[in-house]
């Protein structure tokens, strides 16, 4: 493989209905060849319906050293989630 | 993709995605009723928003602003889903603005107590849930699955409001007459939030064979009605309504007609209120405008700095 490719993340449908889900990367010239390197490297066995290829360089991620200030305080706001309410044992349908 | 293959789709109960050919139509029924919803959630952050600072104890004002910043999160949800279609966003909130697009009349109800937050918890996202939930399942694969999240954040606003509904209802005689009052505010608006009845829905069965609604308003509303009216009588409260009584042949509850001459009225978002939700969303967009022009201005500076670095 020529080392002059760039890298492309890959996204697969897995069906309608479904997100996009990431499933790795591969090295092409192009889109268009990302796409078929994609559909010959991830969808062999009929893993999906539709790819997505993006340039690895224009993904813009969150720092791995601040998970604990991004991530944590959500922790402590259990008012969001509905067990926090107990509700009486006859109320269903809630 | 060609309307035969669209159509085949539709049959198999399988999903439209955003790059597939779809019927102009059912484009344009998707962009009103997803931007609607979309325009809703952002409204609903103001009768609500007006309790943040009155709410009676830190708690609750935590669950409230919490609740409040879920709707804003819902809007984007929907106001994404909708530009998959090929709409753009900045041109949907100015239809919001120039109001020719609407949100749900329910947000055009005011909210003078406390109680009031809890009643539209309880029932108008209990409601909004019943609702919804069959939108997960809509033919449009975004509409749905931004529904799926929406639905599963929903269940704590019911759960909340409900609560808040128990506590009143458990509390001193006056805090549970409050809570009467509220539910007497709110019983009505909910039960029209489903829609005109199917008779007069003239738009369902198009939706219904695109499968973008799974049931019909008439349906929903009766579904809503069997779940609540037993949650109101745990709460020792009493269903504003002189007609409703449990039908044992047909294994549902019979209840009144709504008054639809008031429904056709709040739909039409004429006075103070509407006025008011309007202004004060306009207002707020007006007054973030220096933010959003400071942030293109920031980004632009940066990407300067990157070139010459």
């Amino acid at each position: 493989m020529n080392a002059a490719w760039p890298l492309w993340e890959v996204f697969v449908r897995a069906r309608r209905g479904l997100s996009h889900t990431h499933v790795g990367s591969v090295h092409a010239a192009d889109g268009e060849t990302a796409l078929q390197a994609a559909r010959d490297l991830f969808t062999r066995r009929q893993e999906g319906v539709s790819l997505w290829v993006v340039p690895s360089a224009d993904i813009v991620a969150s720092d791995p050293s601040a998970e604990a200030e991004l991530f944590e305080p959500a922790a402590d706001k259990a008012y969001r989630f509905p067990t926090s309410y107990v509700l009486p044992a006859d109320v269903d349908h809630m | 993709m060609s309307q035969a293959e669209f159509d085949a789709l539709i049959d198999a109960d399988e999903r439209i995605e955003p790059d597939d050919w779809m019927p102009d139509d059912y484009r344009k029924t998707l962009v009103r009723q997803i931007a609607q919803h979309a325009h809703s959630e952002i409204i609903g952050m103001q009768p609500e928003g007006e309790w943040i600072t009155r709410a009676p104890s830190l708690h609750r004002k935590a669950i409230l602003t919490a609740k409040v910043q879920d709707e804003a999160g819902h809007g984007m949800y929907l106001y994404g889903a909708a530009e998959s279609l090929g709409v753009d966003r900045a041109e949907l909130l100015d239809r919001l603005h120039n109001k020719t697009q609407k949100y749900s009349s329910i947000f055009n109800y005011e909210t003078p107590e406390w109680a009031d937050v809890g009643a539209i918890g309880w029932l108008v996202d209990g409601a909004a849930i019943a609702n919804q939930v069959p939108l997960c399942r809509c033919s449009y694969g975004p509409y749905g699955r931004a529904m799926v999240r929406i639905c599963k954040e929903e269940s704590f606003h019911q759960r909340q409001g409900f609560q808040i509904m128990l506590t009143l209802s458990e509390g001193t005689p006056e805090q549970k007459a409050m809570a009467q009052r509220a539910l007497n505010r709110w019983w009505w608006p909910s039960i029209m939030m489903f829609g005109p009845p199917d008779t007069d829905s003239p738009n369902t069965t198009r939706s219904m064979a695109w499968g973008i609604k799974r049931y019909t308003n008439d349906e929903l509303r009766q579904q809503f009605v069997d779940a609540t009216v037993p949650q109101a009588e745990l709460l020792g409260l009493a269903v504003p309504d002189p007609d409703l009584v449990w039908n044992e042949e047909r294994g549902h509850y019979d209840f009144g007609e709504p008054d639809w001459d008031e429904f056709a009225t709040m739909v039409k978002g004429e006075g103070e209120i509407p006025d008011l939700r309007i202004s004060t969303r306009r207002n707020a967009h007006a007054e973030g405008e220096w933010v959003r022009e400071a942030a293109v201005a920031y980004a632009e500076k940066q990407q300067q700095r990157e070139r010459v670095a």
